[in-house]
């Protein structure tokens, strides 16, 4: 699975991108976080406060329960504050 | 037309309205965003902003198309900076072109309202004291409420 970060949230987890192969158990957007909380310190940082964090799933946004699978493309920001 | 450009290199207003014009527009209505400075000591030095290629145009082209399906608009452009900005700097620029005043006055406030919630860019501020992201502000979500529409995250 294809996961981008942008914002804070790569500043904590240290890169800007990365391909991981998930457990069959990770279905959602919310177990993908709870999975990727534990990989490091930064991504732990990073995934402290689901509710401040943003995801979207093939480039659209999306809420937390929404399914994922490994041919998606995730990413996970802060709430954006563009213009 | 829709002309949606996300760069690091200024614009040109002047340029951007003779774009958007045609004999039938009587009215173009255009925002300017600029970089300001709101720290307390007026201690800005820049203001980096970054996005989410793909998504960023995919999601200025939407807005975009839901303003001309809600007022008569005949073009509109969005040109969003990205990269390093200075003080007094412009971030973006958008302009709707219409045969009268309303419709173009409405689409440029309704992009500029969802464009502050929904397009994926976030600014980080340089001052002496170092970098920091930008947080979201409650006026905006506010802001894009009003047009009574669904929300979209």
């Amino acid at each position: 699975m294809k996961i981008y970060y942008f914002a804070w949230v790569r500043d904590y987890i240290g890169y800007p991108y990365e391909d991981i192969s998930c457990p069959k158990t990770v279905k959602t957007i919310e177990q993908l976080a709870q999975y990727l909380k534990d990989q490091s310190d930064g991504h732990r940082r990073a995934f402290q406060d689901l509710s401040s964090i943003r995801a979207a799933k093939n480039q659209k946004f999306v809420a937390n329960n929404s399914e994922v699978a490994d041919t998606d493309e995730v990413a996970f920001f802060p709430p954006v504050t563009g213009g | 037309m829709i002309k949606i450009s996300i760069q690091n290199e200024e614009f040109d207003v002047t340029a951007e309205i003779k774009q958007l014009s045609s004999k039938s527009i009587g009215a173009i209505a255009t925002f300017c965003g600029m970089v300001r400075d709101s720290s307390k000591d007026s201690s800005l030095i820049s203001l980096t902003l970054e996005h989410y290629p793909g998504m960023s145009e995919t999601t200025l082209e939407e807005i975009a198309q839901k303003a001309k399906k809600e007022w008569p608009i005949d073009s509109v452009t969005i040109v969003h900076r990205v990269g390093r900005l200075k003080p007094e700097e412009m971030i973006v620029f958008v302009g709707c072109a219409s045969a009268h005043r309303h419709a173009a006055f409405d689409g440029c406030q309704y992009i500029m309202d969802y464009l502050k919630t929904d397009a994926p860019f976030w600014k980080a501020e340089e001052t002496k004291d170092g970098t920091t992201w930008v947080s979201e502000r409650e006026n905006d979500k506010a802001a894009k409420r009003r047009w009574h529409l669904e929300e979209s995250n």
